[in-house]
Parts: structure tokens; C-alpha cells; sequence
């Protein structure tokens, strides 16, 4: 499959577009039911009301701040960017769009669509690293954290990919395929989510218990394996208006290919789930519930960059290939390296996302774009991740990550919202503080 | 140790995007940004050793 140039969206497209960006908010529902269920029980109605906080925070400043920064909408100078000169070329590296979404009524259909989608992915961006934070990083931290986010880092980055910005036109400028490539927010959301995930993660550390002075690692298993699978088949159905949606967006693909393109999320999404759930048979003698979801997740994440480009059985090896990687990196993070990561965030989103942006470039026909998503990778790994994790640190020394060791040991609903989400179970003294 | 780590990973973005400014070749090209990622990846080995430093250090 190949996109095509733009062109102004036909009335149909408009309408299809518009219909299956109002589905992509149940992509959010799904990643908060997971996130919730993978958490404990004890932090369950902090982690589901953080999802919903944090949602509403990136509303609130990406209206504010960062949809000006993207560039969709044309600045009162009339231009969408700045630009420096290097070497000869165009280098625009930030938006320069109206504040407070001045001009939104009267832009074109087009970029009225574009901001819908960047508000909706900007608040699963910063669902990610919620779930990783689980059981220990407090309500205010988080909405500290989605703000930066949503401020800026993600509009830097979805202007230099869906903006105009420089990984854009790396095909114009340099003659690397049609330039970087990412239909489904794999690089702008699931990247920069997974790696503010990991930041997250090192600055708040891991929760209590979960690596003793002696032995291996514990095992604090997630909750509610009902919540997280349920909130896999919600994300199936966020997924599928995500993915069409920005291929007619992003990718320009014509609408007669768009059933291709959700296909291929499913197909991806049906081969990760399949690969981990025949690894975790083989490694642990029966299927693993929250690892089978990871993988599911991970699929659908390496399907954002490449569902609109790939043919179904490139899309189904992309898939198996997530699904083979994720429970042996969920593991890896854990056992060797140290990372308590409880959404296994680090692996699905960054990993599965950096492993689509890849598969894009290998299976591609335009000569060039293998490099122009290596690029883009680099940028993501060697850019996004250091500035993120500064970024963080500054934030901790202003709010505080962490909750204190007597809210950790109560639990965050007791702790930060004074109740608990199941009032009349029992919750039995945690081993690992005793 | 981490953030040695991490410092060392914008070293390697700018050697993949240095590669696009110096060279037209394209294989002179995808030598340099392959060259970039080893570097942001060697990076991101330093930081996850150092993480793994100050987490044993904290087991003790």
C-alpha cells in the first residue's frame, strides 16, 4: 500500500473521519480499565479517577498551550511554523499556530480533524505513564506530569511528524521515501508515552517490596484480570477509528484501502495475542491473562505506525513479532534490570511502538524510508527520552512523584481520596511489610 | 551513572542528523544514523546500568 499526496477531504471522507474519531475515546477507556486492573486493589478508585483527571488536564492545557505549538491552526502572522535554515534545507521545528485555539471555527476541515485527534492522543499519551506509576505516584503528580506532556513534548513532537514539521518532509528535504512516517500516533503517543513511562518509573523508583534485599524480584500481580481484558476489547474498538482515521488523515489513503487498514489492526493485534499466549504456555506451562493482554496491546500499539502502509500478512508478522518480544522484555525489565513497570507500559508502548515505526521502513516501497524512520527513531530514543526524563526531574523537585511510605503502605484510595473502591472486601496485611 | 548515560544519548541523535546534513550518499548516509542509534543505545545501556547501581545500592 502507498499514500498519496494531500488533498482537501471530500465531504464523505470528512463525516467517516469525524464518526471514527468519536470511537477512538473507548482506545482511552480500555487503557484505564487495564491500567486499573493491573494495579492493586487498594489503589484501584485513585488509579481510574487519575485516568480521568489526567484526561481532563491534557484537555485543558493542550487547549490552552500546546495545540498552538503544533501548528495546525495558522498564528495571527498567518504562518504554522518556525523555521531555521541549515545546510540549504527547511529545518521547522515548532509550531507557531494560535493560542487558546483562536481561528479554530473558520480552519479547514482538515485541521479541525487533526486537532480532534491530537486532543484525543495526547490524553492516552499521558494514560502511559500513569499505569506504570501505579500503586505509588500521587494524584497531583500526575496531573503534573500529563501537563508537561501535553505543554510540551507532545505538541513538539506531533509538529515535527503530522505538522509540517521537519521528520515530515525529511522526504521533501532529503529524499528519505515520502518522510517519516507514523499513521496511528505509534511515535507520538505510544513512544512518548512508553518513554515518559520509563522516566516515570526510574525517578519514582519501584513500589515497596517489590525488590527485597534478598532473592528474586516479588510478584504483585495485578488485581482484576476481568477489568484488563475487558479494557483489551474496548481498545480493539478505540483502535480500529484510530488507525482508519489517521491513515485518511496522516497517510492520505484513499478510502476504497481503508478496510485494509483495520484489517490490519486486527490482524497485528490477533497475531501478538496468539505469539504470547503460545510463549507464556511454553515458558510457564499455562497462558498468562495480563501478559496475553500486554501482548494484544502491544499488537494494536505496532499497528498504529504501520496498519495504513503494510499488507494483512506483513501486518500479522508484525504482530507475532510483538507478541513474541513483549513477555520476554516484561520479564527482562523485572527480573535483570531492576524496572518495576505494573502495565508493563515500558514494553507495550515504547517498545511495540518503536518496533511498528521500524516495520514501516522494511516493508515500505519508497525507497529512503527505512532511513527516514530510522531518523525518526533516533529522534524518539536519543532526544525525546533525555528531554522527557529532565523534564521529570525538574517536575519531582517541585511535586513530589512519590507518595510517602505511609500512603504506600495504606494504599493510594485510602491515602488520597479517603475510600477505598471496594469498601466491603477484605483486604488481607500485605506479606511485605511485615 | 544514569545520567552520564543519558547525556550521551542527544550525542547520538546528533550524529544521525549531522549524517543528513554531510552526506548525500546514501549509504554514507545510513552508516552514520545506524552509527548514531549504536551510540543512543550504548547510552541507554549506561542508564540502565547506573538505574540498576542505585537500586542494589538501596537493596543493601
Amino acid at each position: 500500500m502507498t499514500t498519496q499526496a494531500a488533498l482537501p477531504l471530500t465531504d464523505a471522507a470528512f463525516a467517516l473521519t469525524l464518526a471514527l474519531l468519536l470511537l477512538a475515546p473507548l482506545a482511552i477507556a480500555g487503557v484505564a480499565l487495564i491500567n486499573t486492573g493491573l494495579g492493586r486493589c487498594r489503589s484501584a478508585a485513585q488509579a481510574l479517577l487519575g485516568n480521568l483527571v489526567l484526561a481532563a488536564a491534557t484537555a485543558i492545557v493542550f487547549a490552552l498551550a500546546g495545540a498552538a505549538l503544533t501548528g495546525n491552526l495558522p498564528g495571527t502572522a498567518g504562518g504554522t511554523g518556525h523555521v531555521f535554515w541549515l545546510a540549504g534545507k527547511p529545518w521547522n521545528w515548532l509550531g507557531a499556530g494560535s493560542f487558546l485555539l483562536g481561528g479554530l471555527g473558520a480552519a479547514p476541515a482538515q485541521s479541525q480533524l487533526a486537532l480532534l485527534f491530537e486532543f484525543l492522543a495526547v490524553a492516552l499519551a499521558a494514560l502511559i505513564p500513569w499505569g506504570s506509576g501505579a500503586d505509588r505516584l500521587r494524584l497531583s503528580a500526575g496531573c503534573a506530569i500529563a501537563a508537561v506532556l501535553a505543554a510540551i513534548v507532545f505538541p513538539l513532537l506531533t509538529h515535527w511528524v503530522w505538522a509540517g514539521g521537519w521528520l515530515g518532509e525529511l522526504g521533501t528535504n532529503f529524499s528519505l521515501g515520502v518522510g517519516f512516517l507514523d499513521g496511528g500516533g505509534a511515535a507520538t503517543v505510544h513512544v512518548l508515552g512508553g518513554l515518559s513511562a520509563l522516566a516515570v518509573v526510574w525517578i519514582a523508583g519501584p513500589r515497596k517490596g517489590k525488590f527485597p534485599k534478598e532473592g528474586l524480584s516479588t510478584a504483585l500481580p495485578g488485581h482484576n484480570a476481568v477489568y484488563v481484558l475487558f479494557g483489551c476489547l474496548l481498545a480493539l474498538v478505540g483502535w480500529l477509528g484510530w488507525n482508519v482515521a489517521g491513515a485518511v488523515l496522516w497517510l492520505h489513503v484513499p478510502l476504497a484501502a481503508l478496510p485494509v487498514t483495520a484489517v490490519n489492526t486486527l490482524l497485528s493485534a490477533s497475531g501478538a495475542v496468539a505469539a504470547t499466549f503460545a510463549v507464556t504456555r511454553f515458558r510457564f506451562g499455562k497462558p498468562d491473562a495480563s501478559l496475553c493482554a500486554n501482548g494484544w496491546l502491544a499488537g494494536l500499539v505496532a499497528s498504529s505506525a504501520c496498519a495504513g502502509i503494510v499488507t494483512p500478512g506483513e501486518s500479522l508478522f508484525v504482530g507475532l513479532v510483538a507478541g513474541i518480544a513483549t513477555p520476554l522484555l516484561v520479564e527482562l525489565l523485572e527480573l535483570a534490570l531492576s524496572i518495576d513497570d505494573p502495565s508493563g507500559a515500558i514494553t507495550v508502548h515504547a517498545v511495540g511502538g518503536l518496533w511498528g515505526l521500524l516495520a514501516v521502513g522494511i516493508f515500505a516501497p519508497q525507497a529512503g524510508q527505512l532511513l527516514a524512520q530510522l531518523v525518526g527513531i533516533a529522534t524518539l530514543l536519543g532526544l525525546v527520552l533525555p528531554l522527557v526524563y529532565l523534564l521529570f526531574w525538574l517536575l519531582n523537585r517541585v511535586v513530589a512523584f512519590r507518595v510517602d511510605a505511609d500512603g504506600e503502605r495504606i494504599g493510594m484510595d485510602l491515602h488520597e481520596l479517603g475510600g477505598g473502591a471496594y469498601p466491603e472486601f477484605v483486604i488481607h496485611r500485605d506479606e511485605s511489610y511485615r | 551513572m544514569k545520567y552520564a548515560g543519558l547525556l550521551v544519548m542527544p550525542a547520538g541523535f546528533f550524529l544521525s542528523i549531522s549524517a543528513l546534513v554531510l552526506f548525500a550518499d546514501p549509504v554514507s548516509r545510513a552508516a552514520f544514523v545506524l552509527c548514531g542509534l549504536a551510540v543512543e543505545c550504548l547510552g541507554l545501556v549506561v542508564a540502565v546500568r547506573g538505574h540498576m547501581e542505585a537500586r542494589g545500592d538501596s537493596r543493601r
